[in-house]
């Protein structure tokens, strides 16, 4: 069992009432999927706002960061790094920059 | 003690105003989903305290959030919004095939006898419904099956279902409009469809100026009590149905200028109308930078202009389809917002007006609750 730090964005802490970062235990392989469910599972109405509802794949303008790296285009299957893995840097999950 | 609660979506969050059956004195609540696109929220005809909001953004999509106790705390309910069965294409801008995408809701209409029972208008083109509180919704597909929907084609603001009218005393009929593809009319609770756009002429948008289907339908009023008679801005075209859409005449008359977006209806005289004339489709904001809403008595064609209150020099806002409502008290009140974030208020069905709020976030819905309130 890994305990994994998640950061959300500023509109979905909202929506989910919490004002600080995620520790979420996550078994077998630490995944940006495994991750998600484990999201998803404690807070069922974040379902839709990060991946799809249906095909599960990453909503447009959201991005993964991790490590100082952009995991946003990496294989939700494959296994995130080990220091996201062993909860010494947060997973974070991000909107896209936008604006002028 | 009657009071009035407006509902009011904004590019940034959500606001309710709330006066007593006076009209005099404003206390306003919010931001609610601060930082949240609200393009509408309403209140169930059948529990004054349900109310029903969609908050969106481009970044992590569409919230319906519900509340059961007049707006003071709101929970998160169903927001999958998948199409039913597979999905065909639709005209893109360019012309091509394009599929069917959900983007955002633009409008919810609850059910007139049953709290849980909610209409949405989406965006790509569809109606969804939910029958239990807005947990879950189902597409009600027989108007995205229609045989012309491969041909609809969105307007500048997206292929959206934005206005939802239920017949009252015709049980089953439904009144929907889509930019850009016209006004449909369901006699069987939403099975089938058929195009109601006879009349319709848009002679700069459409290469057939009377086609079918095609039109850039604003908005569509009724008063419940004259389901038969509607009245609709069109994208140029103040116009009115006498047939329940089966054919439609001009009644744009004297107006400075027939474009435009909201459209609505007096709660107690179905012949008197309000519009708010925009300059042009290329000039979203009202000619001569005065701000002026038109009043017709008689159902159209004969305009006044009602500007006590309202700004008549260098004012440039535009007032959206969904940003402008009615109460139900006598005098009737009339409520809009501004894309600079005011809301004005008569109440006195339009001789006189009242900022009732100057600085809130681009307003994108206003509606109107008239509510019993102890105390």
């Amino acid at each position: 069992m890994n305990v994994v730090r998640v950061v959300l964005p500023a509109h979905l802490r909202m929506l989910a009432h919490l004002d600080c970062e995620l520790a979420l235990e996550v078994t077998g392989v630490v995944t940006q999927r495994s991750i998600l469910d484990a999201v998803e599972a404690r807070y069922p109405m974040l379902r839709g706002t990060i991946r799809d509802h249906v095909t599960h794949e990453r909503r447009p303008l959201v991005r993964f960061f991790a490590c100082e790296e952009d995991l946003s285009f990496d294989r939700p299957d494959a296994p995130l790094p080990e220091d996201v893995a062993r909860g010494r840097e947060p997973f974070l999950i991000v909107g896209a920059m936008a604006g002028g | 003690m009657t009071a009035i609660r407006l509902l009011v979506g904004t590019r940034k969050g959500a606001f309710i105003l709330t006066s007593s059956g006076v009209r005099d004195k404003w206390e306003i609540t919010g931001p609610l989903f601060s930082g949240w696109e609200v393009y509408h929220l309403k209140s169930s005809p059948a529990d004054a305290d349900r109310l029903y909001a969609a908050p969106s953004t481009g970044w992590f999509g569409q919230m319906i959030h519900r509340s059961n106790d007049g707006g003071r705390t709101w929970e998160p309910v169903g927001n999958k919004f998948v199409y039913d069965g597979v999905t065909d294409t639709h005209k893109w801008y360019d012309g091509t095939p394009h599929p069917w995408e959900f983007k955002r809701v633009w409008h919810l209409e609850p059910a007139p006898t049953d709290r849980d029972t909610v209409y949405a208008g989406v965006e790509d083109a569809a109606l969804f419904r939910t029958r239990d509180g807005g947990q879950s919704w189902h597409e009600m597909p027989g108007l995205r099956r229609h045989r012309s929907a491969g041909s609809w084609q969105p307007g500048a603001g997206g292929l959206c279902l934005h206005t939802i009218l239920l017949d009252p005393s015709h049980r089953g009929r439904i009144f929907v409009a889509i930019s850009a593809a016209g006004a449909f009319r369901s006699d069987d609770a939403g099975e089938t469809w058929t195009p109601i756009n006879r009349g319709l002429k848009s002679r700069n948008e459409l290469p057939d100026p009377d086609a079918e289907v095609g039109h850039c339908v604003h908005r569509i009023a009724m008063h419940p009590k004259r389901p038969n008679v509607l009245f609709m801005q069109k994208h140029w075209d103040v116009m009115r149905s006498d047939d329940a859409g089966e054919s439609w005449h001009e009644v744009s008359g004297n107006l400075p200028t027939d474009f435009g977006f909201p459209i609505d209806v007096h709660a107690h005289e179905p012949d008197t109308i309000y519009v708010v004339p925009i300059t042009s489709d290329s000039e979203h904001f009202p000619p001569d930078g005065k701000l002026r809403v038109y009043r017709s008595r008689s159902g159209g064609n004969e305009w006044e202009a009602l500007t006590n209150g309202l700004p008549q020099r260098d004012c440039y806002v535009n007032v959206l389809r969904d940003a402008m409502a009615v109460d139900s008290l006598d005098p009737c009140g009339i409520y809009f917002g501004t894309s600079g974030g005011q809301v004005y208020a008569s109440a006195d069905a339009g001789d006189h007006w009242t900022a009732i709020v100057d600085h809130l976030p681009p307003v994108l819905s206003v509606e109107a609750q008239t509510f019993s309130r102890w105390g």
